[in-house]
């Protein structure tokens, strides 16, 4: 048996011969910024690594790097918000959810200020344990008053979430997957919208309420079941705030099926809680279950490895919905 | 034990700081990529303290009298590795597993869940000289004579935390704290004078509160002198080691490039670096 | 508004110390309504804020979002009780909302708020924010070709928190020659004398050392703030600059000035009236 490195996974999620995307992110903003001077970018020494460099390259004289200091990133981007403009700010996940709450919440967030806030290894991305897994930033950013969070699944979600961002007035999380990015959406109908589930496929038997990476895996997963004969849908919810809370209800009441909620993210506070507290409050009889992260301080290690072990692999999912039938 | 290690000096020493950057590229070898960069500017420093400099003892690594050793910069775990290898903490072969799989206990960043005589689970920069003042005032409070070295990059600089940490180390004259500054000039984005430049260090230093030494962080004897511990000695003032480095030292082609603060090897390449580094293969 | 006695520096002096004994005597009237209140820092800043307001900031008082205005930056939000007086005195505030200070769905809350006030520019309170906001808003300000200051008013207890120094570090990196901090220095946070707290001595060193141009003056002396501030944006050089002021709490009302200083001046009921009183005889001599 091969065994799996550790710097493997900080390349790509992508498995060998799928269609992908180079920096999805970069080069939308980077597009984006030709018609609309008032983007401007902010990094603090990770541009490199969340693909703002594309957007360097092209807009040097709008790229603005601040440093390893990631309050004043974020401090100083709602400063620039203040004088009308619009910056997108770029660290990893950890940093911008661990060292910089306080700035967002209040220096951002607190006057609804334009700030786009854009972070790379979300979740169990890397192998580089938990000082790098972003594993815990969806409930810190659910927290926050009036803050879109959003979880993209693909190339093709960042980038419309990346267009869709610049557009919204307010302030934006978005989890950002970087370097090549598989694309998996444009087989299917519609686009993101902020705040709007997708149905992208129907299903009997299971539907999976899915975030981010998840949707790619519970796809791959719906499609394995099938060949047992197992009818799985997929809604995907790349927006964690606002939830459409319409979808949600609509999904449950449709009776005899079993509803799977998945999210790349632990269990405490994260997407998967979200819907469930929405279920409670106003679905069905529906049985429920949930694929999430488990509430712990997760290996470093390689990333297919990581996924199988804490149940987010294409494998375990199938694994464990024959289990639960 | 600890106390009957005879401290290396002059080529056993320096033929100790090229074993540790040997041991760095097997590792990396392993892993297929590496910080390199980051390790070899380092690799002199930490051989200084681990062979000259450190109270420590192989067979007590949680010793309460150890001095301690943060490496702030975690990224360059593997040249603590080999430093703890060399000095007996770990066994040598763990050196093949390093990041091949998960559950290896040699990872990309130290952890105290997984090595012996590692001080605290470092890797999110910005964070070891807030440990380290906490380590000096416990000293303190312990009536004991341990010292606490933090080893920093210099781009960690950027970080306001350690800002907080220097007033705070200076307010409670921690002559038991030693900050060392790695300063091989790059970072992850560019060279850190264009990132942020730090201006004069020596200056906000000592503006801080810090007695401060500046020092060639390759010239392994000028690292003995200034490394010294000064437990015995009434310092009343923490003390910060700017120590100017090359990236990537040791290997031609890697010094004071930047693509090689973290960069996957070829055969080929591995095998000039080992040769630069006098290695046996 | 800049004060138009640009060559006669007496006459100018005396307009703002009568300037800044009207802003002390807002504060107070506010403090009197709650029965309590940062009046101990509001008295030791008035002489900054008189000057700021008076012979410094570029504004338009009835247009308090107007962009071509220099912006005025309060990080430390519980001195919002001084700058309210401040906006009161230069007519961006009506004199007629005091008695609403810190009331329901009042406009001048206890902590400064951007969205509830005319003229409060950002959200402070959370102490180490105002720097680093400043930071992106004089850049923005460089990107628009606009000729504003951003003025930023930080507390020395402030200075502890590292996003201050990545703030410091930055602004020299950028050369913002549109920066001007000030710092109340009156050696009081709430747990007790700043020096005593984290201890931030030698202060002029330390920003020297990141790049700043620096002044310390007696936050007090208004010939002395004056100038102070006259300098820092006369200066020709693309540097920031900051004016290190210490002040004494309390200041101009002898009673409060001998009070023991704690980061909140107790003040009894009967004493409010009392207060302005000798406020005012003071000024008087």
């Amino acid at each position: 048996m091969t065994r799996l490195r550790t710097s493997a996974m900080i390349a790509s999620l992508a498995a060998d011969g799928q269609k992908v995307t180079t920096a999805p992110f970069g080069h939308t903003l980077a597009r984006l910024a030709e018609t609309r001077s008032d983007i401007v970018g902010m990094t603090a020494d990770l541009g490199k690594y969340t693909d703002l460099h594309i957007f360097a390259e092209s807009h040097p004289d709008r790229f603005y790097q601040m440093g390893m200091a990631e309050q004043l990133l974020m401090a100083s981007a709602a400063g620039m918000a203040r004088e009308g403009f619009t910056p997108f700010v770029t660290t990893y996940a950890v940093f911008a959810a661990r060292r910089a709450y306080d700035f967002i919440y209040m220096a951002i967030a607190e006057d609804r200020l334009n700030v786009k806030i854009a972070c790379a290894l979300p979740g169990l991305t890397t192998g580089y344990g938990p000082s790098h897994q972003g594993t815990d930033d969806l409930a810190i950013f659910r927290a926050i008053p009036g803050l879109v969070v959003i979880d993209p699944c693909d190339a093709v979600d960042v980038e419309q979430a990346t267009e869709a961002a610049a557009n919204h007035v307010g302030p934006v999380y978005m989890r950002l997957l970087r370097g090549h990015v598989p694309r998996v959406l444009d087989d299917f109908a519609g686009r993101f919208e902020i705040g709007k589930a997708r149905l992208l496929r129907d299903g009997a038997d299971v539907l999976f309420i899915s975030t981010g990476i998840l949707t790619m895996r519970v796809l791959e997963a719906a499609t394995a079941l099938s060949g047992d004969r197992i009818d799985a849908g997929v809604l995907h919810m790349p927006t964690v705030k606002p939830l459409d809370l319409a979808a949600i209800t609509a999904a449950l009441q449709r009776p005899g099926r079993l509803i799977i909620v998945a999210e790349n993210h632990t269990t405490p506070g994260g997407f998967g809680e979200a819907v469930l507290a929405q279920a409670a409050l106003h679905g069905g009889a529906a049985p429920m279950r949930q694929i999430a992260l488990p509430d712990a301080f997760l290996d470093a290690g390689a990333l297919p490895t990581l996924h199988d072990r804490y149940g987010i692999s294409t494998k375990t999912i199938v694994e464990r919905v024959k289990a639960w039938l | 034990m600890a106390l009957t290690f005879q401290p290396l000096s002059g080529n056993a020493l320096a033929d100790m700081a090229q074993q540790n950057r040997i041991d760095t590229a097997r590792m990396f070898k392993a892993a297929g990529n590496g910080h390199f960069g980051s390790c070899y500017s380092c690799a002199d420093i930490v051989t200084v303290l681990y062979f000259a400099t450190l109270r420590i003892d192989p067979t007590n690594p949680d010793w309460p009298d150890r001095d301690r050793f943060l490496l702030s910069k975690g990224h360059a775990a593997p040249t603590l590795y080999s430093a703890l290898i060399r000095r007996g903490f770990i066994p040598e072969d763990w050196i093949a597993e390093y990041e091949t799989h998960v559950g290896a206990r040699l990872m990309t960043h130290p952890s105290r869940r997984y090595q012996a005589g590692v001080d605290a689970s470092l890797g999110s920069l910005g964070h070891g000289l807030s440990i380290g003042v906490g380590m000096a005032l416990a000293a303190r409070l312990d009536h004991k004579d341990y010292m606490t070295y933090v080893l920093m990059g210099d781009g960690e600089i950027n970080e306001g935390s350690v800002w907080e940490a220097a007033m705070a180390a200076a307010k409670y004259g921690l002559g038991n704290l030693v900050g060392i500054i790695d300063n091989n000039g790059l970072c992850v984005d560019g060279r850190t004078d264009d990132v942020m430049p730090m201006g004069s260090l020596v200056d906000k230093w000592l503006s801080f509160g810090w007695e401060v030494s500046r020092v060639d962080g390759h010239d392994l004897n000028a690292l003995l002198q200034v490394l010294a511990p000064r437990r015995l000695m009434g310092h009343d003032r923490p003390h910060m080691v700017i120590a100017d480095t090359v990236k990537g030292k040791g290997v031609s082609f890697m010094e004071d490039v930047r693509s090689w603060h973290s960069d996957s090897i070829s055969n080929t390449q591995y095998a000039m670096a080992m040769a630069e580094l006098g290695a046996l293969q | 508004m800049r004060s138009e006695h640009l060559s006669n520096r007496p006459a100018q002096l005396a307009e703002l110390r009568i300037r800044a004994t009207r802003i002390r005597d807002f504060a107070l009237k506010m403090a009197a309504v709650q029965g309590q209140g940062y009046v101990g820092q509001a008295l030791g800043v008035a002489d900054v804020l008189a000057v700021a307001y008076f012979a410094a900031l570029v504004y338009r008082p009835a247009d308090p979002s107007w962009d071509g205005r220099d912006r005025f930056l309060l990080s430390i939000g519980h001195y919002a009780i001084a700058l309210y007086a401040a906006l009161i005195e230069a007519g961006v505030l009506p004199q007629s909302e005091i008695e609403t200070y810190g009331a329901d769905d009042s406009r001048l809350p206890m902590s400064g708020m951007a969205h509830y006030t005319p003229g409060m520019e950002i959200t402070g309170g959370s102490l180490g924010h105002g720097l680093p906001i400043a930071i992106g808003m004089c850049l923005g300000l460089k990107r628009k070709a606009s000729n504003s200051f951003v003025y930023v008013l930080l507390s020395d207890g402030e200075l502890n928190e590292g996003a201050t120094w990545e703030a410091a570090m930055s602004a020299s990196h950028w050369k913002l020659g549109n920066l001007i901090a000030i710092v109340d220095v009156n050696n009081q946070q709430a747990d007790g004398p700043s020096s005593t707290t984290l201890g931030f001595e030698p202060l002029s060193d330390k920003w020297r050392a990141f790049g700043w141009w620096v002044a310390r003056v007696d936050g007090n002396d208004m010939d002395a703030v004056l100038s102070a501030f006259d300098a820092a944006r006369a200066l020709p050089d693309a540097m920031p600059r900051i004016i290190l002021c210490d002040t004494l709490m309390g200041k101009g009302v002898p009673f409060l000035e001998a009070r023991d200083k704690t980061h909140f001046i107790r003040i009894e009921p009967e004493e409010w009236a009392k207060a302005i009183a000798d406020l005012h005889a003071g000024a008087a001599e």
